[in-house]
């Protein structure tokens, strides 16, 4: 009997775990018995500081952070994978599992005195907005003039073929859901997107499933500089450790703005603690001084004044682009682009 | 008063009711119009997204082929906060979007025209919109069908928050009609309270006719108000002329009849024949004081009705009075004492010697022989006292308040002839004047003081 209990046990944790693709976990253990299963996107070493300190609040909690990446966040969710929390930088496929019903409300003091831009019915809540910039190596750059817009950087590609051959980075859109938004957000909102798009097709680009990777190949030189890179302050710490072989730089010609969200999924039984850990996030996206906190607050960011343009829009239409129709139509074109050999 | 409740109260009420009643029909109203105009709205938004959607139709290598344009959800996404689904399909086959969304399944024309539809998914109302419009496909023409729905958040809180709104005013259109129903009532019965109170501060015999402005309506009322007091008044002074003729018809008669007994009693012999003509005398005197009495008394009433005021001197008053009642109290040897004081008083004459003659009869009535009787006149700041002393026994242990009534005489009477007038006489007078009688026995009952008070005009 025992032992039937424990196979039926494996197995549905064996089929658990065989459909999600963990990056990283960590278990922040409590005093108590209580957990908190929390999955998320961002990496550990940026989520800790926050962890610790909703831990300190409440220290009989156990916290349970599974790092994923957004895509295998919006399947796990989707397919009724118990977490009671759910952060992702993909706000595309947060919005969808809000609108579909795989999210339930919150609300609270808090909550409500967040702006109407980031937050979307007492379903998903923003507590970071973060630009996409360029992080670029100092010494490839050498003698070259900084682009500050889209077609200056066109231009400069297109000078210098053979500096930039095989050196230039950006994300895989079809593997990473952020690299996708960017895109498609970007597509939609400047024409210059599929002409860098093109350019640098010939240039025979280097694709990335998250950015961590992307700005150590910068660091170490390996890529002159990395395209749609999420500028969170950890990507400004890293560029000030580097002693200035690594810099960021934002355009000016448009930056998309993402706004980091977390959503209550249905499944979620610490509902309450969940909503404590929402209402801390969201206390410290509205803090005034950037304090010593690893993401930047919903008002500004450490990079200029990039969130001058504003965030993405909470809404239905970021689910255009999630659809299988346009996606295929959108991956073609930008295959098209990207793959010239 | 008896419990019908008051017009005022009763004309608010109803007034209020009106207001209630038009309140709530307003609001609901409001409400309606508002929940319409929210989902025509609604309607209008979800049909442009729908059309924009199937304009970008189209076919590719026989194939259909479809882009979901950003705005066809960006304006969704612009009214409210509701949750959007949509499904693409051409006949039987399932194209794009939520599969199981319930999509009308009736055939529409392909005319562009959109189809409006309420239905139930994941869990919530949804608004649908579908258009059909026909695709070539290959060789063929397909008709694809596509529907937009959202969720109907937005026109149920934006429909709430009118409906607040409209609640509010309605709440305060019907406090404000309801002060000035209030206002309305008091001013349209001002005219009848008005009445009212000049009908009470009115004195208990002035019947004289209501002459004021009335409105319309009033005037029926003071008409009937006004015949009634006549005809009150008229039945009043025709019992008083009654009373008098017939005291003075029996007057007469009795004073025949006396003067007959008399003359029997001289002639009689009979000691017992003599006793009983002398009762009768005494009973004829005393009909005759009763019906000299009540002919006083109907005066009184009558005069006192209207009031002729006359400036009179004090002292003439006084001292005509005294002279009047000289005789009957030389027959007992009591001497009449007058202490005057000059003054002139405002008063009618008949009426004020009438009561003045009363009391002091009473005074040479209920005294023994020789002994004093005193009139005292005296003013003091507001009033004028003549005050009526004699040395008799005093008013006996019954209460005073008594002896004023009608037909009421005291436990000393045996013996002297009265009708019980005198005092009620005496005190309709002073009070048809402002003034009263004071009545007291003096200490040790060595008399009684009747006073006649008379406010100093
Ligand atoms: N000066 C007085 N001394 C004693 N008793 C008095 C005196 N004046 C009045 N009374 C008492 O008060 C009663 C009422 O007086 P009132 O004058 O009204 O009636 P009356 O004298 O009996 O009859 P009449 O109508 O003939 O005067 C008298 O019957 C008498 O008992
Ligand atoms: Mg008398």
């Amino acid at each position: 009997m025992r032992h039937t209990c424990l196979a039926v046990l494996l197995s549905c944790l064996a089929t658990f775990v065989s459909a999600l693709e963990i990056e990283d976990y960590r278990l922040f253990p409590g005093t108590g018995d209580r957990v908190l299963r929390v999955i998320s996107t961002g990496d550990l070493e940026v989520f800790e500081p926050y962890l610790l300190a909703f831990q300190a609040r409440q220290p009989s909690l156990s916290i349970d952070y599974t790092v994923v990446s957004s895509a295998q966040l919006y399947q796990a969710i989707r397919g009724g994978a118990v977490f009671d929390l759910a952060l992702s930088s993909a706000m595309d496929l947060q919005f969808q599992l809000a609108n579909d019903g795989f999210a339930q409300s919150h609300r609270s003091e808090t909550t409500t005195s967040l702006p109407d831009w980031a937050r979307w019915r007492d379903l998903i809540f923003a507590f970071t907005a973060e630009p996409a910039v360029v992080v670029l190596s100092t010494q490839r750059f050498e003698g070259l003039d900084l682009p500050t817009t889209r077609q200056e950087l066109v231009t400069l590609l297109r000078e210098y073929p053979d500096r930039f051959d095989g050196a230039v980075g950006t994300y895989d859109v079809r593997d990473s859901g952020l690299g996708y938004l960017f895109a498609t957000q970007e597509a939609r909102s400047t024409d210059a997107y599929w002409r860098l798009s093109e350019v640098m097709g010939r240039l025979n680009p280097q694709l990335y499933c998250c950015s961590g990777q992307m700005i150590d190949d910068v660091a170490e030189g390996r890529l002159a500089f990395a395209y749609n890179v999420l500028g969170s302050y950890a990507a400004d710490r890293l560029a000030r450790d580097s002693g200035g072989r690594v810099q960021i730089l934002g355009m000016q010609d448009f930056t998309n703005v993402i706004l980091r969200t977390a959503i209550v999924p249905t499944t979620a039984r610490e509902t309450a603690a969940a909503g404590a850990l929402i209402d801390m996030l969201a206390d410290l996206g509205q803090r005034e001084a950037p304090g010593d906190w690893p993401l930047p607050p919903l008002g500004q960011t450490g990079t200029d004044n990039l969130v001058e343009f504003g965030p993405i829009r909470l809404g239905p239409a970021l689910m255009v682009y999630l659809d299988p129709l346009n996606r295929r139509a959108f991956l073609t074109e930008w295959e098209n682009a990207m793959e010239q050999r | 008063m008896t419990g019908t409740a008051s017009i005022g109260r009763r004309l608010t009420l109803l007034l209020a009711g009106v207001a209630a009643l038009l309140s709530v029909l307003s609001w609901w109203m409001v409400t309606g119009l508002a929940r319409q105009a929210a989902e025509r709205t609604q309607d209008n938004v979800l049909a442009a997204s729908v059309t924009t959607i199937a304009e970008t139709l189209r076919s590719e290598q026989g194939e259909v082929r479809l882009e979901l344009p950003y705005s066809a959800f960006s304006m969704l996404g612009a009214i409210s906060e509701d949750r959007v689904f949509y499904r693409v399909a051409t006949g039987d086959t399932f194209l794009t979007g939520y599969d199981d969304l319930p999509v009308p399944t009736e055939q529409i024309s392909s005319g562009g025209r959109v189809i409006f539809d309420t239905g139930v998914y994941s869990g919530e109302e949804v608004r649908m919109a579908t258009v059909s419009r026909l695709v070539l496909a290959g060789t063929q023409p397909v008709s694809v069908k596509v529907t937009v729905a959202q969720t109907r958040g937005g026109v149920a809180s934006i429909s709430a928050e009118l409906s607040q709104l409209a609640a509010f005013l309605s709440v305060a259109f019907f406090l404000v009609a309801v002060s000035l129903s209030a206002f309305a009532a008091r001013t349209s019965l001002k005219p009848l309270n008005e009445i009212a109170a000049a009908v009470s501060r009115r004195g208990p015999s002035d019947l004289r006719p209501l002459r004021r402005a009335a409105p319309t309506e009033l005037a029926p009322l003071m008409t009937s108000l006004n015949r009634l007091m006549d005809r009150l008044g008229q039945s009043i002074r025709s019992a008083e002329d009654f009373i008098a003729e017939a005291a003075h018809r029996i007057r007469t008669p009795l004073a025949t009849v006396r003067a007959q007994a008399e003359i029997a009693l001289r002639s009689a012999k009979d000691e017992d024949q003599k006793q009983r003509l002398r009762q009768m005398i005494r009973a004829v005197d005393e009909s005759s004081r009763s019906a000299g009495q009540l002919l006083d008394h109907a005066t009184v009433v009558y005069r006192s009705d209207d009031l002729v005021r006359t400036p009179i001197t004090l002292s003439d008053l006084v001292r005509q009075t005294v002279a009047g009642l000289e005789p009957t109290a030389a027959m007992k040897d009591i001497r009449l004492q007058v202490e005057m004081m000059e003054g002139k008083v405002q008063v009618d004459p008949v009426l004020m010697d009438n009561a003045l003659r009363n009391v002091l009869d009473n005074a040479i009535k209920y005294s023994p022989p020789e002994t004093d009787v005193t009139i005292a006149v005296s003013a003091g700041d507001s009033e004028i006292r003549i005050a009526v002393s004699d040395q008799g026994a005093g008013l006996g242990d019954g209460p005073v308040d008594m002896l004023t009534q009608r037909f009421q005489r005291g436990t000393n009477t045996q013996g002297v002839v009265g009708s019980g007038l005198g005092l009620t006489i005496a005190k309709d007078v002073l009070v048809a004047h402002g003034g009263r009688l004071e009545l007291e026995t003096l200490e040790g009952n060595k008399g009684t003081c009747a006073t006649l008070v008379l406010p100093s005009s």
